[in-house]
């Protein structure tokens, strides 16, 4: 009896001693080899992204809004705003709760929150400065949209709806770090004061927001906002064209002002940039 | 077979009170829906007159997958003509009565698509113009 338990207890001893040993003992056997095969370890992925990290290739559109030039016409923010809103059939609601919003205006403090707000000039601090969706590199809504009712269209990485598909469950809003999105809460179609004819309306219920003119640029034309600017004889206000295309008049731009970013933290990449 | 009479009589009774609209209206689906021939005297469309009647609803979802998920807005041509992929820019053209073409049918079908809640059709373009 004596012997049978000694034995009983030196091998359950042994097994508990081995379970626990083995994962360690083949991890390290693993690690041998891997070493032994002189192959050099991967960086993992997603080191080393950052908020300028690598841009995805193709035609990537974006565009750069010369703030001077709307600081110096403030009218000019209304012309433009209103092109769009043309365009797209936008209804006028009042309320900041169900307001619409393609392109609106804001003042500095809200547009670039990150950026110095103490002793700015006259100017900035007096004057707003116009926002639309930054159709990001790295969009946080696409990523928060359950039915993909948005999505980056790869062609040129517009960040586009399908309004037939989107469920309104506005986790989307919640993900834009910009507030670029607006939610249907009821018909909009009553506070749409003229129609265009081409482009439907949302229905209640649905999330929008701006398209970079998708349907304008099929028919070769520029975005409705950029063409109200150049009609307005403000030509380069705002400069629209393809990122990743070297001899783009936005590249143009961009090698030569200086531009920031909305919310380069939140790590989506944006498409639009600012000269202030 | 117990209750035989009980069972067979309420076996007739139930086969009658479901086929009800069917026996109701004399065995008859009602006039046949005529929707209205395009006004502007168009004959041709993208797709011969049956084979639209069959599958217009695929088209519009193919065409609409076409332009807002795969930015495919290249123009549909067919006999020399262009039609821009899209219900309001494309078939409201020339069907520009959507009542007397759309609904037709629709309603005699007893379906009811949602296209209406966000496209415009041309009556309701007409209301808010008079507005």
């Amino acid at each position: 009896m004596d012997t049978k338990r000694r034995k009983f207890l030196k091998m359950a001893g042994a097994t508990v001693l081995a379970g626990i040993s083995a994962p360690a003992v083949i991890r390290l056997s693993t690690q041998d080899a891997v070493a032994s095969g002189g192959g050099e370890a991967a960086p993992a992925a997603g080191h080393g992204h950052d908020s300028h990290g690598e841009a995805p290739s193709g035609v990537r559109l974006g565009m750069v809004v010369d703030t001077r030039k709307f600081i110096e016409d403030q009218a000019l923010l209304d012309t433009t705003i209103d092109a769009c809103n043309k365009a797209h059939n936008i209804p006028q609601i009042p309320g900041r709760k169900s307001e619409i919003k393609w392109l609106w205006k804001a003042g500095f403090g809200n547009v670039f929150p990150e950026h110095s707000q103490k002793h700015r000039s006259k100017a900035v601090k007096e004057s707003d400065f116009l926002v639309l969706c930054n159709h990001c590199d790295n969009p946080s809504c696409v990523k928060a949209c359950p039915t993909k009712a948005t999505f980056v269209v790869e062609k040129n990485g517009i960040v586009a709806m399908d309004y037939h598909r989107c469920i309104g469950c506005r986790f989307c809003m919640a993900a834009c770090p910009y507030g670029a999105r607006s939610f249907n809460w009821q018909d909009p179609r009553p506070f749409i004061e003229e129609y265009k004819p081409e482009f439907p309306t949302r229905m209640r219920g649905v999330v929008e927001k701006c398209n970079f003119c998708g349907e304008r640029l099929a028919l070769g034309q520029e975005p409705a906002c950029v063409e109200a600017c150049n009609k307005a004889g403000a030509q380069g206000a705002m400069v629209f064209g393809d990122l990743n295309d070297p001899d783009s008049e936005i590249r143009k731009v961009l090698d030569e002002e200086f531009t920031i970013q909305r919310k380069p933290s939140a790590g989506t990449r944006p498409s639009v940039f600012y000269i202030v | 077979m117990y209750n035989k009479g009980y069972i067979i009589t309420g076996l007739v009774i139930f086969v009658l009170f479901v086929t009800f609209p069917v026996w109701f209206n004399g065995l008859d689906a009602g006039p046949l829906p005529k929707p209205e021939l395009p006004p502007g005297g168009e004959k041709e469309c993208v797709a011969p007159a049956a084979e639209m009647r069959d599958i217009h609803m695929q088209l519009l979802n193919e065409w609409r997958d076409d332009v807002l998920r795969d930015s495919d807005r290249v123009a549909v041509t067919v006999d020399g003509k262009e039609y821009r992929k899209g219900l309001q820019i494309a078939c409201m053209q020339c069907h520009s009565n959507k009542e007397k073409f759309c609904d037709t049918c629709h309603d005699y079908a007893a379906v009811s698509p949602t296209c209406w809640d966000c496209h415009i059709a041309p009556a309701e373009l007409a209301k808010k113009e008079a507005q």
